[in-house]
């Protein structure tokens, strides 16, 4: 089972492979749309990515609630448990 | 008493000898969508890498797209129309059900009296269509088959619904397949996921349409019933497209028994570009392969798309006669069907 501090690393690879923002930029507080340039269609592409590499399963009415980064890693964390 | 029945003899392999398309008269630009939706030239093309499509007028009917690209696929694979023995002819959108209209496109492009009927496989109904005629050549119940794939898909598009107004054209495109001594048809990985059947679907069927009770139905902004639609689950699909049809493509590849650094051409069906690219992606597809983008220009065509992809792609020099080829369609059923293909 993957830590919080896990969690971020791998999300912030993600976001960094699928929309090329720079590791560091992604943070808890961090809106995926607004501050990440995340778009709602590469939003599908990093929970799909994120569901591989921490073994969870995002549905996609849940999709909807994961504003930032944040409540990515909330969401995974409970997922996992 | 158990007569010995004489086995059907067919050729050792079947290929695509000839390829040809038809795009409507009229472009319609995304400004066009824009009169009828609350979105942007910007949003349309970042979602969907979708600049304009073409749109059939009165005249340009499934029959006659078919026809016109039948016409070329014949030219270019060098035979006679006589020459072909089965017409199949994939679409979701010929509105008269019966008679098939394979048959009306036999007679009118002067095949005789070759055996001709549709097939409905939605989006993966043009390599649905090629794999029958593939299985005919190889067993012998046809010498050359004729596979169209025809849409007018903005006859079932709803134009105020901002989920899909952008994404559908329409158009024909049409292969001819012949015998081969190599095989230059891989197998075809193929299947279908009924359990997320609701995710691309038709807003109201024809019977409810004729007599449901009309105040259920839903209505346009001038307050008429709307006439029925392609509607879908956007991101549900999306996240299918995406994460199932890429491995999908990659099975298809390991049936075949070649790598992605094999490939010159993937030509999967033209969805959305983000689709394209995402697939890309995770099929780790090398630089030196090209890819079909003709969504740019065609919007999404259903059945039509894979095979007007091609013959753009070999028109445009970007692949040549013998390229190996990957193919994909997937769609409303959900169904999908991948294959490796020798371009003609
Ligand atoms: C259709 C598609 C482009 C829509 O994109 P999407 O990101 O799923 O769109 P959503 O409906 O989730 O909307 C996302 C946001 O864009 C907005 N939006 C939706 N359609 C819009 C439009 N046409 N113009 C502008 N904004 C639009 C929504 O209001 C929403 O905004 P919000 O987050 O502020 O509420 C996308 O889902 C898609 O292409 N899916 C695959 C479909 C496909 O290829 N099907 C055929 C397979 S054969």
């Amino acid at each position: 089972m993957a830590t919080k501090e896990e969690i971020v690393a791998g999300l912030a690879d993600i976001v960094n492979e699928i929309a090329g923002i720079p590791t560091e930029d992604v943070q808890l507080d961090k809106s995926f749309t607004d501050d990440l340039d995340v778009d709602s269609l590469s939003m599908v592409e990093v929970v799909v990515a994120a569901e591989e590499q921490f073994s969870v399963k995002i549905p996609d009415d849940d999709v909807k609630n994961l504003k930032t980064v944040g409540d990515a890693v909330d969401y995974i964390l409970k997922a996992q448990a | 008493m158990t007569a010995k029945i004489n086995p059907s003899k067919g050729a050792p392999h079947a290929r695509i000898v000839g390829v040809g398309g038809y795009r409507p008269v009229r472009v319609v630009p995304n400004e066009v969508i824009l009169e009828h939706i609350d979105s942007s030239d910007e949003w349309i093309r970042s979602r969907s890498g979708i600049a304009s499509r073409h749109w059939a007028g009165p005249e340009e009917t499934v029959a006659e797209m078919s026809i016109e690209a039948a016409g070329k696929a014949i030219a270019d694979a060098g035979i006679d129309a006589s020459d072909i023995d089965a017409v199949v002819v994939a679409t979701v959108s010929h509105f008269k059900q019966t008679p098939a209209v394979a048959t009306e496109i036999a007679h009118r492009i002067g095949a005789g009296k070759p055996a001709a009927f549709d097939i409905s496989a939605g989006c993966a109904g043009f390599t649905y269509g090629l794999t029958l005629g593939k299985g005919m050549i190889t067993d012998g119940t046809a010498g050359h088959v004729l596979v169209i794939g025809v849409e007018r898909l903005s006859d079932l598009t709803d134009k105020e619904d901002r989920a899909t107004a952008f994404l559908f054209g329409d158009g024909a495109g049409a292969v001819v397949l012949g015998p081969s001594k190599e095989a230059a048809i891989g197998p075809t990985v193929w299947g279908s996921e009924g359990d997320k059947s609701q995710t691309i679907t038709q807003t109201v069927a024809w019977d409810e349409f004729r007599s449901g009770d009309v105040s259920q139905l839903p209505v346009d902004s001038k307050g008429e019933v709307k006439f029925p639609a392609i509607t879908q689950e956007g991101q549900a699909v999306f996240r299918w497209a995406v994460y199932e049809m890429a491995r999908v493509a990659q099975e298809a590849l390991d049936a075949a028994g070649i790598t992605s650094a094999d490939l010159d051409a993937f030509i999967p069906h033209q969805a959305n570009m983000r689709i394209i690219d995402s697939m890309i992606k995770a099929l780790k597809l090398p630089e030196h392969v090209a890819v079909a983008r003709d969504v740019e220009t065609t919007g999404n065509t259903s059945a039509a798309s894979i095979p007007l992809a091609m013959e753009r792609l070999l028109a445009s020099g970007a692949a040549k006669s013998g390229d190996t080829a990957l193919i994909i369609g997937f769609g409303a059923g959900l169904v999908y069907a991948a294959t490796v293909v020798t371009l003609p």
